[in-house]
């Protein structure tokens, strides 16, 4: 399992140089010079420019620039905003939101996605299953911003139960709403993926097996039916860290959490090119271990898959 | 190869081999295929018909929206401003005074183009990519996939915007070339883990064994025999690229302003929320059902091409 780990690890490594490479070309090869943009109309002697650009290291070849960039993210030096602001003072104010927000997302939508799942898969063909599949296939054709609006129009306007708009400093309770947003796709997504596998392993043999030797239903469900449903699911889970973090970018603009989708998009319009790629490195490396987590995860699940050395 | 090389082998008796079995096999009727039987059984289902009727009909918005309506779409009048429903304006007016119905038409043509393309494209990258990967193997699959992995690694929709912002010019063609870079690499790995079963396959190594070339195997027995899932994925990533373009849109980095798209009208509607919500219903269902048709259209695919699933039904 050890030697597993280890040279998934290893892989990742090339995965996350091209990643980040690829980004940092797609941001600073853009056209047009961020420097210049600062300043708007005043612009400043050119001796002030050559020095700012000198600063920020654009005076060197994107290449350069790149190495230079990731050789400081390896001694946790994210890099400075244009503003002059150091980018991990950014993020640390960014970040722990979005988490709450990711957390209070992955909560609802792994407990409810699976509980509701599981019963409807138990109960094919019942009304509540056909009603959780009609409900699941709207949340899925429907935007995420669609669904936001809505529930924003619903619970803050008509109903006035939540205020509109997250306020600074983003407590638990404020994210309720914006979570269920969040995670409205997904939880569709992961109610049909439940249902469909429960459904499934509930003809397999060794589900009567079980039944027949006389164990308790619930037992039966929880042991037999749930365990082997799950492994379709939480991969699910695994690559939805990525949706997820892109369904901010679109949750927090509707209700103005101030995350990390909000400051991402942001900085992309305004061209903070340092902001950018600090963020979807550590976006992306968010992403890999999500995916190498859930690898793990299936010898838990699935005690037949075992890891070779 | 010499073919007058001596050859010893066993001939069971006639009365030992089960042949009356092969003997009942009507070779009379017509070969059965995949493809065949799951349309057998699709075309037993109604929802199979819906899904086409809607889809037909949605596709008939996107060719000729004149059949529909004969509102200009762009025409302001601002004397309409969100006024009802009146004669011949059956969903009334936005802020604009542009008629809501001649735009839910019109914008049909932005969401399925750029829907269409990005699966087309994706399917055409990651499926060459994924069958070649897999079925060659060794470093160049190494490779392959590990290019695929780092595009893989970034969100695609989050790559989109980063390419889009950078992109100077903005139109359906970018939008779909953008979400393919970054959606083919989900297509490719479908594709190899499918190539990597059906390439094991005994038919296969009965092609390899009469002599056919690899390139040959490939093409006429891998390919058709993993395209299941990858058609099945096809069909619903077609709706999640219909998503990812309003999303664009609604973000202000999809199309350009004078372009008619259900995501740019979704985004409008938001300033008069409290005023009409209507204005944000209508694009938003039409999305929807767009969307869902393509969905179940993969559902119903996927489950007539699954004998297990043909047989619990």
């Amino acid at each position: 399992m050890l030697w597993y780990i280890g040279r998934r690890l290893l892989q990742l490594i090339p995965v996350f140089f091209g990643a980040t490479l690829l980004i940092y070309l797609m941001v600073f090869a853009m056209p047009g010079d961020p420097i210049a943009a600062l300043f708007g109309d005043r612009q400043p002697s050119p001796e002030i420019i050559a020095q700012l650009r000198a600063q920020y290291n654009l005076d060197k070849p994107v290449i350069v620039q790149y190495l230079i960039w990731i050789g400081g993210l390896f001694r946790g030096d994210f890099g400075t905003t244009y503003s002059g602001q150091p980018v991990s003072a950014v993020m640390a104010q960014a970040f722990p939101i979005t988490a709450r927000l990711a957390v209070l997302a992955l909560l609802f939508e792994g407990v409810a996605g699976i509980a509701i799942g599981l019963v409807a898969g138990l109960r094919k063909g019942k009304i509540f299953d056909n009603t959780a599949l009609v409900v699941s296939l709207l949340l899925i054709s429907v935007p995420t911003f669609v669904t936001g609006f809505v529930l924003q129009y619903l619970f803050g306007i008509k109903w006035g139960i939540i205020s509109t708009t997250v306020s600074g400093a983003a407590p638990w309770g404020e994210l309720i709403v914006p979570a269920i947003v969040l995670a409205s796709v997904s939880f569709a997504n992961i109610l049909r993926l439940t249902r469909a596998s429960v459904a499934e392993n509930m003809g397999a043999d060794f589900v009567r097996t079980a039944t027949a030797k006389g164990l308790k239903r619930g037992r039966v469900i929880r042991v037999h039916i749930l365990r082997n449903s799950l492994i379709p699911v939480v991969t699910y889970l695994g690559t939805d860290l990525g949706a997820l973090m892109v369904g901010a970018i679109v949750t927090e603009g509707i209700f103005n959490i101030h995350g990390v989708g909000g400051t991402v998009y942001q900085a992309v319009i305004k061209g903070e090119g340092p902001t950018v790629v600090a963020f979807v490195a550590v976006m992306v490396i968010i992403f890999m271990l999500a995916n190498l987590l859930v690898d793990l995860l299936y010898a838990v699940l699935d005690p037949r898959i075992r890891y070779a050395k | 190869m010499p073919s007058n090389r001596h050859i010893e082998r066993y001939v069971a008796p006639i009365d030992e081999t089960p042949v009356a079995g092969v003997d009942a096999v009507d070779t009379s009727q017509k070969a059965s295929s995949v493809w065949g039987d799951a349309w057998k059984d699709m075309r037993k289902r109604w929802m199979t018909w819906v899904c086409f009727a809607l889809i037909v009909l949605v596709l008939l918005a996107v060719a000729f929206p004149q059949l529909y309506t004969r509102t200009d779409p762009d025409y302001k009048s601002l004397m309409d401003s969100l006024e009802g429903p009146t004669e011949g304006h059956p969903l009334g007016f936005n802020k604009q005074g542009q008629d809501v119905f001649a735009r839910l038409i019109w914008g049909a043509r932005a969401s399925v183009i750029v829907g269409l393309l990005a699966t087309v494209l994706t399917s055409l990258i990651g499926g060459i990519v994924g069958a070649i990967a897999g079925y060659y193997g060794g470093w160049l699959d190494a490779v392959v996939s590990r290019i695929g992995d780092i595009f893989f690694a970034i969100p695609s929709v989050l790559g989109a915007i980063v390419v889009m912002t950078v992109l100077p010019f903005r139109n359906v063609f970018s939008i779909a070339i953008t979400l393919a870079i970054f959606g083919w690499p989900q297509v490719a790995r479908i594709m190899r883990g499918a190539v990597l079963t059906a390439k094991n396959a005994d038919y296969v190594t009965a092609s390899i064994a009469l002599g056919v070339s690899r390139g040959k195997i490939l093409l006429r027995h891998v390919i058709p025999n993993a395209l299941a899932p990858v058609i099945v994925i096809t069909t619903v990533s077609l709706g999640a690229y219909i998503v990812a373009e309003a999303t664009l849109s609604f973000l202000g980095i999809g199309l350009g302003d004078s372009a008619i798209s259900w995501g740019m009208d979704i985004s409008a509607a938001q300033s008069t929320l409290r005023v009409k919500p209507e204005l944000l219903l209508w694009p938003s269902a039409a999305l929807a059902v767009t969307v869902l048709s393509f969905l179940l259209l993969g559902d119903v695919v996927r489950d007539a091409l699954d004998p297990k699933a043909r047989s619990r039904r």
